[in-house]
């Protein structure tokens, strides 16, 4: 039995925005029927503000897949495109009030949808099959998506990946490929270090490491003597944290933001610098 | 609301008369059975009236009958005794459709270095003889297989089976979980060596279980620890719900054949008009030889968790193959080893009755059903031009 908010069960009972829009001014497809879930999305766009008027879903698929399509159709109609386009599936989500983890992959598909309703506008061609890297076969999942929910998403296991996009959820063949792709994400490769040229991390990739760093090695010790921390703010590489619990007037105050540099320092960079906000 | 409740193959109501039997025995009298005082020590003759109970309903001899925890112990058991028992032995034979007490133990042996054969079965659930018959040798230490599947009900042909491995001297277990209480059986001529029975299937409380062991057949225990159960099964006896399991399977050895009418009447019908009144609809599992409280039918275009959601607001109970509902993403092993296509699985209930069902739920399931079924439909991307015929 899911634990399913009353939202979602609300919008699996009375979704809205369900059936066609006939001659959409654009239509997304994501999924299929053997995969177990799938979506249309049909948008009227009103050309002159580039703005959805309207927002219509069908969908095949378990409760939590009939809500997040409604969902997302709510979240988008009176929206610009633009606009439209910063919706996550991290705000469907939220906009259900929240849905059981394993259930995630669902608002991926509305999100997906979306992006595919949207390139369809613009007249984009979606590459053709072949030419993405299936990761998961059994699923369909390819490389690409693997790694743009990883991302989004902050995902670090390939549990949080099955969850997400149902890859390694089926024969569990793709399992130690999912990993390689979180390993080269969320990981600084070694590589043959040269003289005068550091390693360049993304911004995303550094936020997501300097995050790491103080889950697994940072807090866990500061927790230790009665104290936490909270991340407040990455701007470049100067980190702003906040000390909190037995920490907040420690007079170790200062040596433990020390610390916290040199380690930020080890794991993540040399340029990293750490302020208390 | 009213529950009406149709998922008796995922456990059943424990009967009135069961739990008027087995109250005692939680309140006042909890004595040990092995006391020496009459307070635990007198309870031993309970138990064994609750062994001859269990006993006769399968025609075995009552000091053929074990109680273990539960049907899944007694599955595990079963087979851990047989490795044990021939241990020069190194091949199991199962089925690809068995209850994962079985399915994932005889997988947790083979990891450990046995070696296992799954037989196949056709689209309509049944067993692949010729598969069954090569795969035998003479490294075969034990085959078991299922005597009815719990997800469609489909009945194997254990007797046939018994049989050709009696001649092979090969030792057979059944899980006849599903079967006790369901369909009559009698192990003086059914030829298996060991069954196993669950007590919450057939309205006896959860936690109780048994393993029937033919009298000849070499048994090591699984469960380590005092003398209980002719040191067959150690720990401390499970004295309430032994009784009970005993009350419940005289209850059904009373009135099981009629049950059996009534559960094929009432479950016929609900087919007969769902087929009849839903389109694109579909039965898994072979009609001929199948339980008589279960049936297992895929509606296309939908999805199981879907169906059985918009159930639950009716307060009706059922269950489904769909991968949505197993906690993992992987549809039921068992429509998938029958080959039944995915989008069918996707949408799959099965529907399994108790004595306790009325022909009113089957009238009330029947009212909504279509209605469900329809409405989904309209919410799905696929279907459509089929529909509109």
């Amino acid at each position: 039995m899911w634990d399913y908010t009353k939202k979602v069960k609300e919008f699996f009972l009375h979704p809205k925005n369900v059936g066609e829009i006939k001659n959409p001014d654009a239509a997304g497809e994501v999924g299929s029927m053997i995969c177990g879930d799938a979506l249309r999305l049909t948008l009227k766009i009103d050309r002159k503000n580039n703005t959805i008027t309207d927002a219509k879903f069908q969908t095949f698929g378990c409760a939590s897949a009939i809500a997040s399509s409604s969902a997302l159709t709510e979240l988008i109609k009176g929206k610009t495109i633009d606009e439209a386009l910063k919706i996550g599936n991290q705000d469907i989500a939220e906009y259900l009030g929240g849905l059981p983890k394993e259930k995630m992959h669902c608002s991926v598909m509305g999100r997906e949808a979306l992006e595919a309703a949207i390139a369809n506008f613009r007249g984009e061609k979606k590459p053709p099959e072949r030419e993405e890297k299936i990761v998961c076969e059994c699923f369909e999942v390819s490389e690409e998506k693997i790694r743009k929910v990883a991302i989004e998403n902050h995902l670090t296991t390939v549990e949080d990946i099955t969850n997400f996009t149902k890859a390694g959820g089926g024969c569990g063949n793709c399992i130690p490929a999912i990993e390689a792709i979180l390993k080269d994400i969320w990981f600084v490769k070694p590589v043959p270090e040269k003289p005068g040229a550091p390693k360049k991390l993304t911004n995303l990739q550094k936020i997501a490491l300097i995050q790491d760093v103080i889950e697994k090695e940072i807090r866990p010790r500061l927790q230790a003597d009665g104290g936490d921390i909270e991340l407040i703010d990455i701007d470049g590489n100067k980190v702003i944290i906040g000390l909190r619990a037995m920490c907040v007037g420690c007079l170790m105050g200062d040596v433990t933001v020390k610390g916290i540099e040199n380690k930020l320092k080890e794991l993540v960079s040399e340029d990293i610098t750490v302020e208390v906000g | 609301m009213k529950t009406v409740y149709f998922d008796n193959n995922a456990t059943t109501k424990i009967a009135p008369e069961v739990f008027g039997e087995i109250k005692p025995y939680l309140t006042d009298l909890y004595g040990n059975p092995s006391s020496m005082h009459t307070f635990g020590g007198g309870l031993r003759n309970k138990i064994e009236e609750a062994r001859a109970k269990v006993a006769e309903l399968i025609g075995a001899e009552p000091e053929e009958i074990v109680f273990m925890s539960c049907g899944t112990e007694s599955d595990n058991t079963a087979l851990m005794s047989a490795v044990e028992s021939y241990p020069q032995k190194r091949h199991m034979v199962t089925t690809r459709v068995e209850h994962p007490a079985v399915f994932n133990f005889v997988k947790h042996l083979a990891r450990r270095g046995l070696r296992a054969t799954f037989l196949p079965v056709d689209s309509s659930g049944r067993l692949d003889m010729d598969a069954f018959s090569k795969a035998l040798d003479d490294d075969t230490s034990v085959v078991s297989i299922m005597y009815a599947n719990n997800e469609t009900g489909v009945i194997f042909p254990i007797e046939e089976i018994g049989e050709i491995l009696r001649e092979r001297k090969i030792l057979f277990h059944t899980d006849a979980v599903q079967a006790v209480g369901k369909l009559p059986i009698d192990v003086k001529r059914l030829p298996v060596d060991m069954l196993s029975l669950s007590g919450h299937k057939l309205h006896a409380p959860k936690g109780i279980g048994a393993l029937y062991v033919r009298k000849g057949t070499r048994f090591y225990p699984y469960i380590i620890g005092g003398h209980q159960e002719n040191g067959r099964r150690a720990g401390t006896e499970n004295v309430a719900s032994i009784i009970g399991l005993g009350k419940a399977c005289e209850l059904a050895s009373k009135n099981l054949e009629k049950e059996t009418a009534y559960l094929s009447k009432l479950r016929n019908k609900l087919e007969r008009n769902l087929l009849k009144n839903c389109p694109d609809v579909r039965i898994n599992g072979d009609t001929e030889h199948r339980l008589p409280n279960t049936t297992n039918i895929s509606f296309e275009y939908v999805e199981g968790e879907a169906i059985l959601l918009r159930l639950n607001e009716y307060g009706i109970c059922a269950s489904s193959g769909s991968a949505c509902t197993s906690g993992s993403l992987e549809p039921s092993h068992v429509l998938r080893a029958m080959g039944i296509p995915f989008t069918a699985i996707h949408g799959s209930i099965r529907f399994s009755l108790s004595r306790y069902n009325t022909e009113a739920e089957i009238d009330k399931v029947l009212e909504i059903m279509p209605k469900i079924i329809k409405e989904l439909r309209e919410l799905s991307p696929f279907g459509k031009e089929k529909i509109k015929k």
